[in-house]
């Protein structure tokens, strides 16, 4: 006991302020995407000052080459982004987590051929799978994008899901509880969810970050979501042409997308940190 | 009287395989039954033929009578009913036992309170809680409030077997089998568990299905063993019997074993 608590310390710190630091970026990010619900510093499709403007108090960030203002497109790319994020890895780990647990319960031909369809599923890229899901769907919107990369993320978290399940379904504690008479829908409840849980909660942090960017991807390539839609892939994209006269306007969506995306992922580790009692104590 | 479990010609194969090949014995209430051979002889196979949970690909085949129903070949909700009420089974290793994400008041209350609502008395808030709390003193835990709110990582190996016990007594199994129960334990943890086991069959009546490869152990424990040989019977008899007169030369290996291991513990010592 007290040569662990001496270890602790340093570790606990280092870990605690990872999850300070996930918890401010992504904290930023959903108030900025609160508050353009409400409030935001100028009308995003409207000509607000000069083309191209530098930084300047009136327009934090400048204007774009139609004289919009950065900044509130920014504003509305963070909310577009927590949307599709959260989105994309909700449909992703509904799907996928019951398609991984089924297989990890299904006769040996059927889980066979569930892995080998993710296998080959997992082996397109991501953007891909999703390119060709709004491809096929005749309007592009914000939804559409959304639903595609919940699809493609369904797989990997349907495999990992899978081989998860697999390692909790041979100990000897499901084991016991079988012989204690539980039925598989409590053991699936008790102990298979809470026990795949941790390892599953930092891989969704990882999607998420995926998803966000892989949504820029989409908006860059003019398959996201349409204007007055300001996804950080769009504005990106807008300021190509410009990126020597007006730097920002490629640099900001970059940070915001690193920021959004390292964020989610130190909180999504420090909290397994606080729910998984087996590290807390270490 | 009924055997409460009876096993005539079980056999277990991987595939054309076979690990456990024409097993039979039976066990009344009270009875003592000890299961021993050496690594690998098809041990827990047996305990987990006779509970119909082999793992996936592995078959059996012949008759396993548990609690006067065929085992071989149910379905597994008929079998969901007797496991947790006429069987329960205490594992080797008992930090694998626990799930090492849940508190183990919540595990034992678990089982009591399945058993609880079988029996037609349901069991919830702090009468649950109570129950486990009394378990836990039935299995001789000190400080059963804080450990109820441990998780399995923070006991000793010594508690943790403990723990696991009072799972499989929480059920209120007329048949308790105890898969190499204190082989993960040090020698007086060992004693304890095993001093804990019988006095605990002695109180309830159960019969006991002890398995282990430490023969000492088993003379002192059960009544009654099998010898197990690459899943053959090789001997079979009362432990007086079997381990006074040997009659094969593997048991008479597995016994000259244990004496050497004996004395060699005597003799550092
Ligand atoms: N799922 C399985 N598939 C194929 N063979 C298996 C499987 N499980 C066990 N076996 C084999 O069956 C044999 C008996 O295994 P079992 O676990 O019953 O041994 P045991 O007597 O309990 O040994 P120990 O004392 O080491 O626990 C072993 O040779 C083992 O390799
Ligand atoms: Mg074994």
């Amino acid at each position: 006991m007290s040569t662990t608590t001496m270890t602790a310390p340093a570790d606990k710190k280092s870990h605690s302020l990872a999850l300070k630091a996930g918890v401010v970026l992504v904290g930023v990010h959903i108030a900025i995407g609160l508050l353009t619900l409400v409030w935001l510093p100028y009308d995003p499709t409207a000509m607000a000052g000069g083309r191209l403007e530098g930084p300047s108090l009136l327009h934090w960030l400048g204007t774009d080459r139609l004289g919009r203002d950065l900044f509130t497109q920014m504003m509305i790319g963070s909310r577009i982004a927590l949307i599709v994020g959260v989105g994309a890895v909700t449909i992703g780990a509904v799907i996928g987590v019951t398609l991984g647990l089924l297989a990890a319960f299904a006769s040996k031909w059927l889980d066979d051929a569930l892995a080998a369809t993710l296998d080959i599923l997992i082996a397109f890229p991501t953007l891909l799978i999703a390119m060709l899901v709004v491809a096929a769907s005749d309007t592009a919107n914000l939804w559409s994008a959304i639903f595609a990369l919940g699809i493609a993320l369904s797989a990997i978290v349907a495999r990992l899901t899978r081989i998860l399940a697999k390692r909790v379904l041979v100990m000897d504690y499901i084991t016991a509880a079988r012989t204690s008479g539980s039925g598989w829908p409590k053991i699936v409840a008790i102990h298979i969810l809470p026990n795949i849980w941790p390892t599953l909660s930092v891989n969704f942090a990882l999607q998420f970050g995926l998803a966000v960017i892989a949504e820029a991807s989409l908006s860059y390539l003019g398959l996201g979501a349409p204007p007055p839609n300001a996804s950080w892939g769009r504005i990106l994209q807008e300021a190509q042409g410009t990126v020597y006269t007006a730097p920002l306007g490629a640099i900001a969506p970059g940070i915001a997308l690193v920021s959004l995306a390292i964020g989610v992922n130190l909180l999504a580790d420090g909290l397994r940190d606080t729910i998984d009692p087996t590290r807390r104590a270490r | 009287m009924t055997a409460l479990l009876s096993l005539e010609n079980l056999s277990v194969h991987a595939g054309s395989k076979a690990l456990v090949s024409n097993l039979s014995f039976s066990l009344n209430r009270g009875e003592r039954l000890g299961l021993i051979g050496e690594s690998g002889s098809g041990k827990s196979l047996t305990s987990l033929a006779a509970t119909g949970l082999l793992p996936a690909g592995l078959s059996a085949s012949g008759s396993a009578i548990l609690a006067g129903k065929q085992v071989i070949g149910a379905p597994d909700r008929e079998l969901n009913q007797l496991r947790g009420t006429a069987v329960a089974i205490v594992f080797q290793e008992p930090l694998t036992a626990l799930d090492p994400l849940m508190r183990v008041g919540k595990q034992v209350a678990e089982p009591l309170a399945r058993r609880a609502k079988r029996d037609g008395t349901p069991l919830s808030g702090t009468a649950l809680d109570q129950a486990v709390l009394a378990l836990f003193d039935e299995v001789a835990l000190p400080e059963p409030q804080r450990i109820a709110k441990s998780y399995p990582h923070e006991l000793s190996g010594g508690q943790r077997q403990r723990i696991a016990i009072a799972m499989a007594l929480a059920c209120k199994p007329d048949l308790l089998i105890a898969d190499e129960p204190t082989t993960a334990l040090d020698v007086t943890t060992q004693a304890e568990i095993l001093g804990l086991l019988d006095r605990l069959v002695r109180e309830r009546n159960m019969a006991l299905l002890f398995i282990s490869h430490d023969l000492p152990v088993v003379a002192n424990t059960v009544e009654r063993v099998v010898v197990l040989r690459q899943g053959e019977t090789v001997e079979a008899g009362n432990v007086a019997e079997v381990f006074g007169n040997p009659r094969h030369d593997y048991t008479k290996s597995l016994l000259a074993a244990a004496r050497r291991l004996d004395d060699a513990m005597e003799g550092r010592v």
